[in-house]
């Protein structure tokens, strides 16, 4: 194997300690996963400007859409606490299972709601609003999941696709929990697998360009 | 000139002073953890003094890390200098609340692995398989260098516990393979009186690391 630092140490260490700067340690993992969140809720302010809020409430009356959408927040807040806390050396890879109960309560929820819906003839009127959920979910997805790397790269991510993932599915759940107030209230089977293909692409597109990114970190 | 020591008789496993060994053993990383944190606090606040006896400290930890993962010769120079580059570019990463030794271990871990996984990128051409697979890996195996670090350790202790004219004995003549008549002009001792210096130090280092914890002579 051939050497490809061919100075000695002495001198590294040297350089190293002539470029330190005093530096600030980094918040705490759950100060950054909210930072995070408060971009997403800016966000989804600016959206509740234009959204239809007056069939919202009659929307989260329904239970499984209620706990969908609940499943698709805690998803959000989970998998941005375990991106921030693998993203720091020495810390088990382990956390990465975190988002998982609340994600099993989105996927469950959503697929009771569509569930009820293939037993509502009704439901067929909205099954073109499809292609409109893959629009909204990657436009919201994309700025959160730029935020979210440009936060992870302060950090050291030692496993930069398993971080950047995390960042996916955070990103891909708060746009699902956003897309609450525009979705119409009968998710038919096409909804749902447009949403699930979409989060899958938005986790994999995070786990694969973002992890480079981090990688360079 | 050699020094020779007699095998060491064999010890009960959970003797007394291995025991106390542990103990010392785990009192020592304690002591190290705790110093190496204190470093990198003050590093994060700007000591460059701090931070250039902590890189150095950290030298032998990085490097017995890197050994673990199953690298050699220069790919270990390689893998620690690029694990100081990254604790450099990482050390907002590390958390004050939180212990130095597994945060800085597990940089060195994921360098080393990228350093092993450049390697079997690296194209391998074989011209004659047989000699190839016969081959013998002349170079010493993982774990080797830190024994003979700790031999060499303990075997200074030993001497530094003779008393004056035994450790002035064995240094100039067995360790630094003098002859007797540069030391004994060098010292003002006669040459009858540093022979039985000498076999008196052998003696007692004999007794001394045949009887040390794990009865290695």
């Amino acid at each position: 194997m051939a050497a490809r630092h061919t100075r000695p140490v002495d001198d590294l260490v040297g350089d190293l300690v002539q470029d330190l700067r005093p530096i600030r340690p980094l918040l705490p993992a759950g100060a950054r996963a909210l930072t995070w969140l408060a971009a997403a809720a800016l966000i989804g302010l600016a959206l509740a400007c234009i959204a239809e809020t007056a069939d919202l409430r009659q929307r989260l009356a329904t239970p499984d859409l209620r706990m969908a959408a609940l499943g698709a927040l805690l998803t959000a807040g989970t998998a941005a606490y375990a991106a921030f806390v693998t993203s720091v050396p020495g810390r088990p890879a382990a956390w990465a299972l975190l988002p998982l109960p609340a994600a099993t309560l989105w996927i469950g929820a959503s697929g009771l709601g569509c569930l009820r819906a293939a037993l509502d003839p009704a439901a067929e009127a909205h099954a073109q609003t499809g292609l409109g959920c893959f629009g909204f979910l990657t436009a919201v997805s994309l700025p959160l999941s730029v935020l979210l790397v440009v936060m992870l790269r302060r950090a050291c991510p030692l496993r930069p696709n398993l971080t950047a993932a995390l960042g996916g599915l955070a990103a891909a759940a708060a746009a699902a929990t956003l897309l609450v107030p525009f979705h119409p209230e009968e998710a038919t089977a096409t909804d749902i697998a447009i949403h699930g293909a979409t989060v899958l692409a938005v986790i994999a597109l995070n786990g694969l360009a973002g992890g480079r990114l981090l990688a360079r970190g | 000139m050699l020094l020779t020591l007699a095998p060491a008789p064999h010890f009960p496993i959970r003797s007394k002073a291995l025991e106390s060994s542990a103990q010392g053993r785990g009192g020592a990383a304690m002591a190290l953890e705790e110093k190496l944190a204190a470093a990198m606090r003050a590093a994060q606040g700007g000591d460059g003094t701090a931070y250039g006896a902590l890189l150095r400290d950290c030298l032998p930890v990085i490097a017995a890390s890197v050994r673990a993962q199953g690298l050699r010769g220069e790919a270990v120079d390689d893998a620690v200098q690029d694990t100081l580059i990254t604790l450099h570019r990482a050390r907002a990463s590390y958390d004050p609340a939180r212990p130095f030794l597994p945060w800085l271990r597990a940089i060195a871990q994921r360098r080393a692995i990228d350093a092993l996984r450049r390697a079997g990128r690296r194209p391998r051409e074989v011209h004659d398989p047989v000699a190839y697979e016969a081959e013998i890996d002349d170079r010493p195996p993982p774990g080797q260098g830190l024994e003979a670090r700790e031999r060499a350790a303990e075997l200074a202790r030993a001497v530094a516990a003779l008393p004056a004219g035994q450790r002035q004995a064995v240094e100039e003549l067995a360790l630094r393979e003098r002859s007797l008549d540069e030391v004994s002009a060098a010292t003002g001792r006669s040459k009858v009186a540093l022979k039985v210096n000498l076999h008196r130090a052998i003696k007692a280092l004999r007794a001394s690391l045949a009887g040390g914890p794990d009865g290695r002579a």
